[in-house]
């Protein structure tokens, strides 16, 4: 690791303030990304700002259609809580899935959103789900806010404070672990809106991150049912293809992931 | 037995240190004026070094020395050996070319080393080595045996043409070709068995210590064996004389093979610690682990087997492609010759056999021993030719092999081998008994009815352990002998020490040995300390590896202990003015039998120390020693079935259950030998599912962190169903035959004639991965 200045604000404000002071600065959430990479010296920030102190950045609370997950919410503090349980268990069921449970007590939601890792859990969550990232400066809605692989519609220095999620009708996620890292290699989340949309998001399947799939989405939008995907076809073109799965297994598992999802949202 | 006897579930003793983090690694140690080195290695798979600037990492803070490849032979220092002469089918000498510890002017893999920054901080080490500018020629890269033997591939090594090491053969080729040619069915396989990356939990690491005026150098090291370290630092690098070179291996987190090797980084830390003046200290990270530790395996083999029209096998014919990496490693050359085609008869009587094995260079990281060496990939050619027959034929695999187990003991195989006991009959039944094999027709229906699709598959290996008979392994060109030592230390307090040339990283040693001196002597083990791993205290020994220290390393303490005995009996039958024949060892009490009359363990030591009273002319002391040189290998042996369930929409293998059915011979600790099963096996398991080192097109190590490469967790392991069938080791006192690699033998073979025969393709290689099962269940590939 590259020498660097590690600060603990205790405000969004106060953390806003120092990243513009730092010459190339980066914000820590949990740090499961950034701390590998700056271990391996392939990066070098001048100045790492913790957002994991800053009280208001953490907690969960229910909003009038739904829950707001504020950024510094651990993943162990999502699939836990009851809050989440009660209104989007399909969402505390992916946080439980998330790495191990060391990471889930480290990890949080901001970060993964803001890393936007194309094989990461929660990405496919807030597209599926039609969620909002609240930031330090504005909302950014879920189909706005991802831009391909580690890539958001984030300003620089802009800070995600937090993410409301709007209760479903219907909503399940299945995920298929990449063997070795545990990430999905290909994880679906399928959501059934109260007034009868569907919105479908894969991850780890894309070159691209994050995306939604729309043959599934009119499929079930139809019929609400894992047998109304059988004869659905996925291309294979812009699906990642490396040793742990080939890009035409990747579309098979959208296909078979999102019947499994439909079948835990009943 | 007694209740810490041998047969006892002892916990192990020095599990106190290791589970409160109190041991002590090489890591842990930290020598007054220490230095640390930082490798620079090189990023490509081929090229040639065009020049090395050292000049401004040399201006860097805290730096001390930086050191290059160029110096090194400057210096002299001997290349890296190889320690196991094979000779080709052609008469000529196996074609090896020159491995400097650090490259003087051409890298041949990724990650290997070309020079050394010596700081006073390890980060000051890994700043200055950014500074050192290493201008590279590229060459066009070799990255895998297919690519080694093609026509005009580039060459790594003048001394090699067409980059191969040797082309070696075993067995009666003609005697073979015959029986194929009247054979009634032929069964053949093309198979790759997987490259694996040995991942001990604690990486290499090397401090070594220099004193000037005593021309004396110290090597604290993570080994499995420091002696044949100090043995080969010394006779062959120039590095220090032996009896000036201290090497000691304290506690070392696994080895799994991969630390039986001399490493450069220790030459260069030994070597580097004089030039400047200072202690040394390198700790490997994960990702140097990943890429310059020793990989093992790496076959492309064609095989097949013979029969006649009554089932029985009458021949078997393989052409073996061995990966050995960029340099051959130190017993490289033996593990896919001797330890491999050697095993070729797996439990079967074979009348005719006959092997090619084609070892090549690749711009690879080494390839060497690794759990099993050898036997693993000699076995899962049998057990899968096995398997492919039962199904060709169409008879019961389990059936099929027991009408060609050997049954006769001893059984002389046609690959140098003579099994000396088994019953190879006894695991398999019970294997069969314990996963209830008679109804697995009746869940495979079932499980075909909720949609899944589920297989059963066998494995019965066979191993040679107990490495290995100096004067066999010597004829067949081992450059050392493979027996054992021990010295057994009985303290004027009546305490015992035991001085073993074996080497625990892992393996319970501290324990199982202790229960050899309660079980003759009738002590408890706290009373015994179990002293290995430093030059300077224990005589000279071969270390461990080979599932041997039981067999040998334990062997050699009892011969020594026999020797305390017999004294003792005499000084004990002295103080009691009895007879030295009437004197039985009992509780720790040395009695005249029939008699009150005895004399406790202390008292006889103390008399010993004292000398006061000792017999006429008996030197005073209780401490004897021995060495061992075992008679045979000895042959572990056992069943392992398989049953799995495949999804077919995601292609994932799930176990139902997995038992084992081993042979071991008498068990010293049968809860340690349980752990040494359920790890081997993870490690069979994790190269049938999960393991496989991948380099690309380029010669880059694609699975170099454990975000890419699979090792096994918990829960892709099921809970194992052991049991044990017991036939005697006749080739030692205690008849037993060893039980570190079985599981890793025996257990990939079973996972994959389980799938393969859920999913009805037999077509599948290793690691299994879903996506490979899928392709093969839906046969798109």
């Amino acid at each position: 690791m590259y020498q660097t200045t590690y600060h603990r604000p205790s405000s969004v404000d106060e953390a806003a303030s120092l990243f513009t002071k730092g010459s190339d600065a980066k914000y820590l959430a949990g740090g499961h990304t950034l701390i590998p990479v700056m271990k391996q010296r392939l990066a070098s920030p001048s100045d790492v700002i913790d957002l994991g102190k800053i009280k208001e950045l953490v907690g969960i609370e229910p909003t009038g259609d739904g829950i707001m997950i504020k950024a510094a919410t651990t993943h162990h503090d999502v699939a836990s809580s009851e809050t989440v349980q009660k209104a989007l268990p399909a969402l505390a069921y992916l946080a439980s899935l998330i790495g191990d449970p060391a990471v889930r007590h480290r990890g949080t939601i901001g970060g993964s959103l803001a890393n936007n890792d194309p094989a990461a859990d929660y990405p496919a969550a807030v597209l599926a789900l039609g969620a909002t990232v609240k930031t330090n400066k504005r909302s950014i809605s879920a189909d706005d806010f991802f831009k391909g692989l580690f890539s958001t519609a984030l300003d620089d220095g802009e800070i995600i404070t937090a993410v409301s999620f709007p209760v479903q009708a219907k909503a399940g996620y299945a995920k298929f672990n990449h063997p070795a890292s545990r990430f999905a290699l290909t994880g679906v989340f399928v959501a059934k809106t109260p007034a009868g949309d569907v919105r479908v998001a894969a991850t780890g399947a894309s070159q691209d991150g994050v995306m939604r799939v729309p043959a599934i989405e009119a499929a079930l939008k139809a019929n609400w049912s894992a047998a109304a995907l059988d004869n659905v076809k996925i291309s294979a073109d812009g699906l990642m293809n490396d040793i742990h799965g080939t890009s035409d297994y990747r579309a098979n598992l959208i296909k078979v992931m999102a019947q499994r999802a439909v079948t835990a949202a009943g | 037995m007694g209740v810490e006897g041998i047969g006892a579930s002892v916990v192990r003793k020095e599990d106190r240190r290791f589970i409160t983090g109190k041991g002590r690694y090489v890591d842990d140690i930290k020598l007054v004026g220490m230095t640390h080195a930082h490798f620079i290695r090189s990023p490509h798979a081929h090229a040639k070094i065009k020049s090395i600037d050292t000049s401004a990492a040399m201006e860097m803070p805290g730096v001390v020395g930086v050191l290059t490849g160029q110096q090194i032979v400057d210096d002299k220092i001997g290349n890296l050996i190889c320690g196991w002469a094979i000779t080709s089918k052609d008469g000529t000498g196996m074609k090896m070319g020159a491995w400097p510890a650090m490259a003087p002017e051409t890298v041949r893999f990724v990650g290997q080393a070309v020079a050394v920054v010596i700081a006073e901080t390890k980060n000051q080490a890994r700043d200055a080595a950014e500074a050192v500018v290493v201008n590279y020629e590229e060459l066009p890269a070799v990255p895998d045996i297919r690519a080694a033997i093609k026509p005009g591939a580039p060459q790594l090594h003048p001394e090699a043409p067409g980059n191969v090491i040797y082309d070696w053969t075993i067995g009666d080729e003609a005697a073979t070709d015959a029986a194929f040619k009247s054979a009634a069915n032929i069964v053949s396989l093309d198979i790759t068995n997987n490259r694996l990356v040995p991942n001990a939990m604690e990486p290499r690491a090397a401090i070594a210590e220099y004193n000037e005026p005593e021309e004396h150098f110290t090597l604290y090291t993570t080994s499995q064996n420091p002696h044949v370290a100090r043995l080969v630092l010394s006779a062959f690098y120039n590095i220090a004389q032996e009896h000036k070179l201290r090497v000691v291996a304290p506690d070392v987190g696994g080895g799994f093979g991969s630390k039986i090797f001399i490493y450069p980084e220790e030459m260069v830390a030994l070597w580097a610690s004089k030039k400047v003046g200072r202690p040394v200290k390198w700790t490997g990270d994960r990702t140097e682990a990943f890429l310059t530790d020793a990989h093992g395996r790496d076959h492309l083999t064609k095989a097949e087997m013979a029969f006649d029209k009554d089932n029985k096998v009458t021949g078997l014919r393989v052409k073996t492609y061995a990966n050995l990496g960029g340099y051959m490693s130190l017993f490289s050359s033996s593990v896919p010759t001797y330890l491999y085609a050697t095993l070729l008869s797996g439990q079967y009587n074979i009348p005719n056999i006959f092997a090619e094995v084609i070892s090549v260079y690749t711009n690879t990281v080494p390839v060497d021993a690794y759990r099993g060496a050898g036997r693993p990939e000699a076995s899962f050619v049998v057990e899968r030719l096995m398997e492919t027959a039962a199904r060709q034929l169409n008879v019961d695999p389990a059936e099929l092999r027991k009408k060609n187990f050997i049954t006769q003991f001893p059984h002389q195989t046609p690959v140098i081998m003579a099994y000396d006991i088994g019953d190879f009959h006894a695991s398999l039944d019970a294997a069969m008994k314990a996963i209830d094999y008679a109804g697995f027709p009746a869940r495979q229906a079932k499980a075909k009815s909720e949609g899944k699709l589920r297989g059963l598959g066998v494995s019965c290996y066979i191993e040679a352990c107990g490495i290995a008979p100096s004067k066999a392994v010597g004829s067949l060109g081992a450059g050392v002998g493979l027996w054992e030592s021990a010295e057994v230390r009985v303290n004027p307090v009546g305490t015992i020490e035991v001085l073993t040339g074996s080497h625990s990283h892992g393996q319970g040693h501290e324990t199982t040995f202790c229960q050899l001196i309660a079980e003759r002597l009738g002590v408890p083990i706290s009373q015994v300390q179990i002293v290995h791993g430093d030059t300077d205290k224990v005589q000279f020994g071969m270390g461990t590896y080979g599932s041997r220290s039981a067999a040998v390393g334990l062997t050699a303490i009892l011969k020594a202990m026999e020797k305390v005995e017999a004294k003792a009996k005499k000084i004990a039958a002295h103080q009691l003015e009895a007879s030295e024949n009437d004197i039985v060892i009992e509780n720790g009490e040395f009695k005249v039998a029939g008699t009150d009359k005895s004399l406790a363990l202390p008292m006889v030591a103390l008399a010993a120390y004292t000398a006061h009273n000792l017999p006429d002319g008996m030197e005073p002391g209780l401490k004897e020693g021995a060495f061992y040189d075992p008679t045979n290998f000895t042959f572990p042996a056992g069943a392992y079935i398989c049953e799995m369930e495949v999804d077919a929409g995601t292609g994932k293998s799930t176990f139902v259950n997995f038992v084992a059915a081993d042979d071991f011979g008498r068990l010293i600790n049968p809860m340690i030998v349980e752990g040494q099963v359920h790890g081997g096996l993870a490690q069979g398991i994790g190269q049938a599912l999960l393991e496989g080192a991948v380099y690309d097109s380029s010669g880059q190590l694609v699975t170099a962190s454990f975000m890419d490469y699979t090792m096994p967790r918990a829960d892709d392991l099921p809970s194992f169903k052991l049991s044990h069938t017991t036939t005697l080791c006749p080739g030692n006192p205690l008849g037993v035959k060893g039980c570190g690699e079985a599981g890793a033998i025996g257990a990939s073979a079973a996972v994959i004639n389980a799938i393969t025969d859920a999913i009805g393709n037999n077509k599948l290689e290793m690691p299994a991965t879903p996506d490979r099962v899928w392709h093969a269940i839906h046969g798109n590939a």
